[in-house]
């Protein structure tokens, strides 16, 4: 089913030639930290170019999906605090107990009471003395949590389970937060949405900055385990030395004397077990990618992708077809944004640690909607292609904008005030070049670079 | 009595001055966003950063004119500047435009291509600002920073609690109601503003009526620009200029557009108000109003605040989340200029 055009072949080739030229250039380390976010990249991508290319519902919240796949990460496999959950376990509990029986009554209430004035009023009555209670109950549990140990505790912690299951986890966080939003907004115009999805990304985000209790706020969480090897575990390892001794045994041979191959030896383990730990990083989120890539093939060719593309095209049509678009909408929006939870979870597997201050709008959002842009919604393999031209371009651009000033301010002194200005604000430029590539693709290859295919089937 | 008239003063100083000057700051933001919507029909991302480059502006002339001692005395020398930074942000919307914006308008390309274009451009204008002013925090504001002091206040009444009056916050509720004033009649009584009018409810109506849309659509980004450049410099001479906070106004500035009903100036303008007074309403602690207001036996303990100022911009999500699900076009009926 995956027959590949040769220009995808060449793009494909062009991708992995890029990681190699820089292996080559910079090193392999480099390299594979490149590659690594690519990966990730590619699957926020793909979660987007979902929903976005397959029905063409927007989704502007990938920042918030992102964070709640973060959480998961934490929740998943943070050891859990004892001392914090004898302290708030039960208040919590109340209040979540409470909480639920708060959404019950409120149903019963717009089941039972017909009468639009009374409905009304019984409804903000007992919303807001339910919420004073929860409050009590609420505030006093958090405070107690918040209070355990705050220099490294102070919150509830994890199951202490491996990090991995936390890429499961963090898609079902992330879809149960897009169910909510796509039952309460997903009937609004494209742009309307657009707003308000991001808008809800900013709450999201700023939930988990602030409830310390949960996800311990802008204190962040450190030191979550590695689903790889440790490298000074690795550095220890029997057999991780003799494999680097075997790969490299005629560059040792050459060396005769003793002390001098064994200092070479050591380094040489010390930079492969660096390569190595992302090198299983890399095999891990690559499997990941391609068994999302396999299923979001198979489900665009299928008669549902058919009925996708039959709602993106023309609604009207599609209803008229006895087509629920708005059961099919939702759907689709859960799924795209289940895909960006995962992503979310492998990026703080990735980074070991979970910065809620760290998701901004600029970087977790935009960018991921330039790089399905630019690879071409509506076709997966564009999406990953697009996830790795911007991610490496980003990247890439601080190193290439140092050499172009340095090409273009080759006759000033070194010591000229325009040319220390530029190269200080070297970090800057990759927001314009972000820009011009973006303007660039929609002017003149508004379809992407690998546009979807027309297929008449 | 005295006990009344000290919550009075404590509510005004602290929900009712910043309101409405935080307020007017996103009321001018907002009328800016819903020109474009109504006139060129998107979303436009990048208002924010138009906002943000046009307070830049202002405050590089405000450092040129003070290392010339140029000033106003007690004004601050930046409101000698504006004119400057007015100048370059019409002239920066009417490039990009030209550049831009233009081909997709004789494209007839759908509002969210459009918006997309307008992040492009969003990405563009913020590389630009923190290449030329980087992303340090700039206070800009000088001359006489307090019209009345607490203090001063506390003195001449005889009250416990003080009343501040910041001069920004004098001078933005000042030329915001000049310039609401001064949008309202253009729109309403000259031709060129009757025509936009036209334009925007009825666009191929207006073009056999002989209007020329090209004329529309360059007033409107002359309009756009001023309303942007100025509400960009209040917000940084009120508070302090920094070029990330843009992009976070821009999610408010949306949301007083789409409450106050987008597309209609008058909306955006009563949203504007809405958002601020809800966020300051709802992150207010009450403690000190319920204090003097209520007898010394069932004062409060807490803070008697709804949410913790954290949430700020939570609250005027939640806000157009709820005018969303109950009143889709917004508290006045949008899409009419």
């Amino acid at each position: 089913m995956m027959k590949f055009e040769r220009y995808e072949w060449l793009t494909i080739t062009i991708m992995i030639s890029l990681f190699i030229f820089v292996g080559f250039i910079q090193g392999w380390s480099v390299s594979l930290v490149i590659l690594n976010m690519c990966i990730i990249s590619a699957i926020m991508t793909m979660g987007v170019n979902i929903s976005w290319g397959y029905a063409g519902v927007i989704n502007f919240g990938v920042m918030g999906f992102l964070a709640m796949g973060g959480l998961a990460a934490v929740l998943v496999s943070y050891p859990p605090i004892a001392e914090s959950w004898q302290a708030g376990g039960r208040g919590l509990g109340i209040s979540f107990a409470l909480l639920v029986g708060l959404v019950i009554a409120v149903m019963y209430i717009n089941k039972t009471v017909i009468q639009k004035r009374n409905r009304y009023i019984l409804n903000s009555l007992i919303i807001f003395f339910g919420i004073l209670i929860i409050r009590h109950f609420y505030l006093n549990a958090t405070h107690n949590i918040e209070d355990v140990n705050p220099a490294i505790a102070g919150f509830l912690g994890g199951l202490g389970l491996p990090i991995i299951f936390s890429w499961i986890i963090g898609g079902l966080f992330a879809a149960g937060v897009a169910f909510v939003i796509g039952k309460v907004a997903l009937g609004l115009r494209s742009d309307y949405l657009a707003i308000v999805t991001l808008g809800i990304s900013e709450i999201v985000v700023s939930v988990l900055k602030h409830e310390e209790w949960l996800s311990r706020g802008v204190k962040n969480v450190i030191g979550l385990k590695r689903p790889v090897p440790y490298e000074i575990d690795l550095q220890n390892a029997d057999w991780f030395i003799n494999l680097v001794t075997y790969l490299n045994s005629s560059k040792l041979n050459n060396i005769i004397d003793v002390s001098d191959r064994q200092q070479v030896l050591n380094n040489l383990i010390i930079d492969g077990s660096g390569i190595f730990v992302k090198l299983s990083y890399a095999i891990l989120f690559l499997i990941v990618m391609l068994i999302i890539f396999y299923f979001a093939n198979k489900a665009q060719l299928s008669p549902w992708g058919r009925m996708m593309r039959a709602i993106r095209d023309n609604e009207t049509a599609a209803n008229a077809m006895g087509k629920d678009v708005v059961k099919q909408h939702l759907i689709i929006f859960v799924i795209g944004a289940a895909i960006v939870g995962v992503a979310g979870a492998m990026l703080v597997t990735l980074d070991g640690l979970f910065t809620p201050s760290g998701y901004r709008p600029l970087r977790f959002t935009f960018i991921i909607w330039i790089m399905v842009i630019v690879g071409g919604s509506g076709n997966n393999l564009g999406a990953i292609f697009g996830g790795f031209v911007i991610w490496f371009s980003w990247i890439e651009a601080a190193p290439l904008t140092t050499f172009i000033i340095n090409q273009l301010t080759v006759g000033l002194e070194p010591t000229n005030a325009l040319k220390l200005h530029l190269l200080d604000s070297v970090p800057y430029f990759r927001y314009l070049f972000m820009g011009l590539i973006l303007l660039l693709i929609l002017r003149y290859r508004p379809k992407g670079i690998i546009p979807e295919k027309v297929r008449h089937s | 009595m005295i006990d009344f008239l000290n919550s009075i003063i404590v509510l005004l100083n602290f929900i009712v001055i910043p309101g409405i000057s935080y307020g007017s700051q996103l009321a001018l933001g907002a009328l800016g966003v819903t020109f474009v919507y109504a006139i060129l029909r998107f979303a436009n991302f990048a208002h924010g950063e138009i906002m943000s480059f046009g307070a830049m502006i202002t405050i590089l002339f405000t450092w040129f004119f003070q290392s010339q001692n140029i000033g106003l005395g007690i004004l601050p020398t930046a409101l000698l500047a504006l004119p400057v930074g007015i100048i370059a942000t019409i002239i920066l919307c009417i490039i990009s435009d030209k550049f831009v914006f233009q081909y997709y308008r004789y494209q007839k390309s759908v509002p969210v291509v459009l918006a997309m274009v307008s992040i492009g451009v969003m990405f563009v204008i913020n590389a630009i600002i923190r290449i030329i002013i980087g992303t340090e925090t700039i206070k800009f504001s000088d001359g006489q920073k307090f019209i009345m002091k607490a203090k001063q206040f506390k003195v001449m009444t005889g009250l416990n609690e003080g009343l501040a009056l910041k001069s920004s916050q004098v001078i933005t509720i000042l030329i915001t109601i000049l310039l609401l004033t001064f949008t309202f009649w253009f729109l309403q009584k000259t031709k060129t503003g009757k025509s936009m009018r036209a334009f925007s409810d009825n666009e191929d109506l207006a073009l056999l009526s002989g209007i020329n849309p090209d004329r529309v659509v360059f007033t409107t980004w002359i309009i756009v620009g001023v309303l942007a450049c100025v509400a960009g410099t209040l917000y940084g001479l009120d508070k302090s200029y920094k070029p990330i906070i843009y992009l976070n106004l821009v999610l408010p500035i949306f949301a007083s557009a789409i409450v106050g009903g987008i597309g209609n100036p008058f909306g955006a303008v009563v949203g504007g108000y809405v958002i601020a007074f809800s966020e300051i309403m709802v992150t207010y602690a009450y403690k000190k109003f319920f204090v003097y207001i209520l007898p010394s036996s069932i004062e409060p303990t807490g803070l008697v605040q709804l949410l913790s100022t954290d949430y700020k911009f939570a609250v005027s999500f939640s806000i157009l989340v709820i005018v969303l699900l109950i009143r889709p076009s917004g508290i006045f009926k949008g899409r009419v200029l």
